[in-house]
């Protein structure tokens, strides 16, 4: 069987935005009965603010940030548990941002795009048994039952290095290590063409870390999914990923070939990242850079000021008036800063 | 003048330290011999898997085990006094003013409904013979020195009102707040991110180093200790398997975990081919048949000799390892 694929790449995010409206001064009712002047509008939060990217089929895209900076929000987009304010995110060719994020768990492309949890002991249930929590989404997205299911849920086990005595336990009976093993079985049990990864390993140690990149790398391979990648461990998406995508309050302000990003920031902001990155022997870091101050408020954020604006360590009055957009910066790289 | 250099004098030294933890299922050993110490300015790190036994070695320092936890031997010898025998009293009168701690996740750590100035003074009063009076100017001057912004205005903010960053600065505030001559410090940047914890962690060795402050930082990324401290001393299953200066332990791990755990760290130069993950897992601390190296079951150079007693190997300067048949 030959299966017909859409040329061009997997994921295409254009123009992406989030935006949630947060608290007043003038309380609802006020508002809702003020008859006597205009109210304002209420304030919004730009969580994701116009991000567009694409991933490639079989391409790894990490994503970098830090916390409050709209990674998680972006996920939430892409993954459809969220709303867009605006923007579009097309699948292989089908544009998903039309469905309201209610009623995806009964789409037909739900299983296309499946995620990987940061805690995998807080994301299985506590009441299902390793076999149940893979089942699951088999059970509901794909109609499968009886001896089909759990041979296909064997098959999962042994596809993550799950030993299979281990699926009839519940989630508290696990190790971490095993209980990510179940996390990701469960997310590629439908087969998606899309897997987005949160921090897959934040919580586990060092050794058993290596591991389950070791089998996400492998899994990738012989499935031929593609990646979404996020992680505040910088050395981790070195290892896995083949593009990085840097994100600062809502905007992508860099992204390129993870080893080039690496190697050469152009963003001052990634130069910073990179530099925070823990190193053995830290006379080999070539030139440390530490971000003084708090980001800016994301609420209402100036259209003209770039958002890296006060922390930045190059600042110009040029920066406050006119915001730099991403452009390319050499072949396959993107920066939005004006001195990059 | 005599030109003797000044001989480091440890601020703490922990020997032979054994700590039991009675459970429904048994006695666990979570600490066997445990011997380690700390000098007057130096940074010293605790590395190992989760299970080792790093806080619980901070917790027996600091007397506060959970009441299931039992010191069985040893001692921690502080300013000339064993802390693990001395009364409830003495010791609440050390912490806080020479002893102090900070702890991993200071949001849980804050007290949420007191204002963050407020706790910063709190310490001053009990221990830093502040008055009620001038303990508030001197929480903001705290405030000043972990460099929060705008201090007078955020010393009358709760912590659920800061970032997770400035609640660090605030509870590092607090620790540093009487100049203590030990600080441990048990992974305060878990959970930050890595811009933030190069900040945190850059502040602490600059207050530590002013203050000719001992710390002892408990840590699971092994990068981060080798970046930031003068030693590290790497644990497993409750028995220390390795200690050198932080240059040396990655130039040349003598200790077959401690080489595993290298190996396994994700860095600038290794690929994930390259990589390799530690087979095995912690062995069962309940069992009464453990044997002498907790490690043996997982290790590759084990021979006959493994099951007598460890050996103290100098292998260096200030270089120990506790192993028969060393790399």
């Amino acid at each position: 069987m030959t299966e017909a694929v859409a040329p061009g790449p997997l994921l295409d995010i254009a123009e992406l935005a989030k935006r949630f409206t947060v608290g007043s001064k003038q309380s609802l009712l006020a508002r809702a009965t003020s008859f006597r002047k205009p109210v304002a509008p209420l304030p919004q939060l730009y969580a994701v603010d116009e991000v567009s990217f694409t991933i490639g089929r079989g391409e790894t895209v990490g994503l970098v940030g830090e916390s409050g900076c709209g990674k998680s929000t972006l996920v939430r987009l892409i993954n459809r548990l969220l709303d867009p304010t605006s923007g579009s995110i097309r699948l292989g060719g089908a544009e998903l941002a039309d469905f309201k994020a209610r009623n995806f768990a009964a789409n037909p492309h739900r299983a296309r795009i499946q995620m990987v949890f940061q805690d995998a002991s807080d994301s299985l249930n506590p009441r299902y048994t390793a076999a149940d929590a893979i089942a699951d989404p088999i059970r509901r997205l794909k109609k499968m039952s009886g001896p089909d299911l759990a041979a296909r849920v064997e098959k999962l086990a042994d596809m993550t290095g799950l030993p299979r005595e281990l699926l009839s336990r519940f989630p508290h009976q696990l190790s971490g290590g095993q209980k990510a093993r179940v996390g990701i079985a469960r997310a590629i049990a439908v087969e998606p063409e899309l897997l987005i990864l949160d921090e897959p390993t934040a919580a586990l140690d060092v050794s058993v870390q290596v591991v389950i990149l070791q089998l996400l790398q492998q899994l990738k391979r012989e499935l031929g999914m593609s990646y979404l990648f996020v992680s505040h461990d910088l050395n981790v998406v070195r290892l896995l990923c083949d593009r990085v995508l840097v994100m600062y309050l809502g905007k992508v302000v860099e992204q390129g070939p993870a080893a080039e990003v690496f190697a050469d920031p152009k963003h001052p902001y990634t130069k910073a990242l990179i530099s925070a990155i823990p190193q053995a022997e830290p006379e080999q870091r070539v030139g440390r850079l530490r971000l003084g101050g708090e980001p800016r408020s994301p609420i209402d954020p100036d259209p003209r000021v770039c958002r890296f604006y006060g922390r930045c360590p190059k600042g110009t009055p040029r920066c406050a008036e006119d915001m730099p957009l991403l452009r390319p910066a050499g072949l396959a790289r993107q920066v939005a800063c004006h001195f990059a | 003048m005599t030109a003797v250099p000044a001989l480091s004098v440890p601020a703490l030294s922990v020997e032979d330290l054994s700590v039991e933890f009675r459970t429904r299922s048994g006695v666990v050993k979570v600490l066997e011999h445990v011997c380690f110490s700390v000098d007057k300015g130096e940074t010293v790190a605790l590395v190992g898997e989760s299970g080792s036994g790093k806080s619980v070695t901070a917790f027996a320092v600091m007397g506060i085990l959970d009441a299931a936890g039992k010191v069985t031997s040893g001692r921690a010898m502080f300013g000339g006094a064993d802390l693990l025998a001395l009364s409830e009293h003495d010791l609440a009168e050390q912490r806080g003013r020479e002893l102090s701690m900070i702890f991993q996740n200071p949001r849980t750590a804050l007290n949420p409904i007191r204002r963050v100035g407020r706790q910063i003074a709190d310490v001053l009063v009990r221990h830093g013979g502040a008055t009620r009076n001038d303990a508030p100017r001197a929480a903001i001057e705290m405030l000043k020195k972990v460099r929060i912004p705008d201090p007078e205005r955020r010393a009358e903010a709760y912590p659920f009102e800061l970032s997770g960053g400035m609640c660090q600065r605030i509870m590092i505030a607090i620790a540093l707040a009487c100049r203590p001559a030990l600080l441990i410090a048990d992974e305060p940047t878990t959970g930050l991110d890595v811009t933030t914890q190069a900040v945190i962690m850059d502040l602490i060795g600059e207050l530590a180093g002013e203050a000719g402050m001992a710390t002892i930082f408990i840590t699971h990324d092994l990068a981060l200790a080798a970046e930031y401290c003068d030693r590290i001393v790497v644990m497993h299953a409750g028995h220390i398997v390795e200690a050198a200066p932080g240059r040396d332990l990655f130039a040349y791990a003598r200790h077959p975990y401690s080489a595993k755990l290298l190996a396994a760290t994700p860095g600038e130069t290794v690929s994930l081919e390259q990589m390799a993950s530690i087979p095995g897992g912690l062995p069962d601390l309940r069992r009464a048949d453990l044997p002498a190296c907790r490690y043996s079951g997982r290790c590759e150079r084990r021979l006959d000799q493994c099951a007598q007693p460890l050996p103290q190997r100098t292998v260096g300067e200030r270089h120990v390892i506790a192993c028969w048949n060393p790399l």
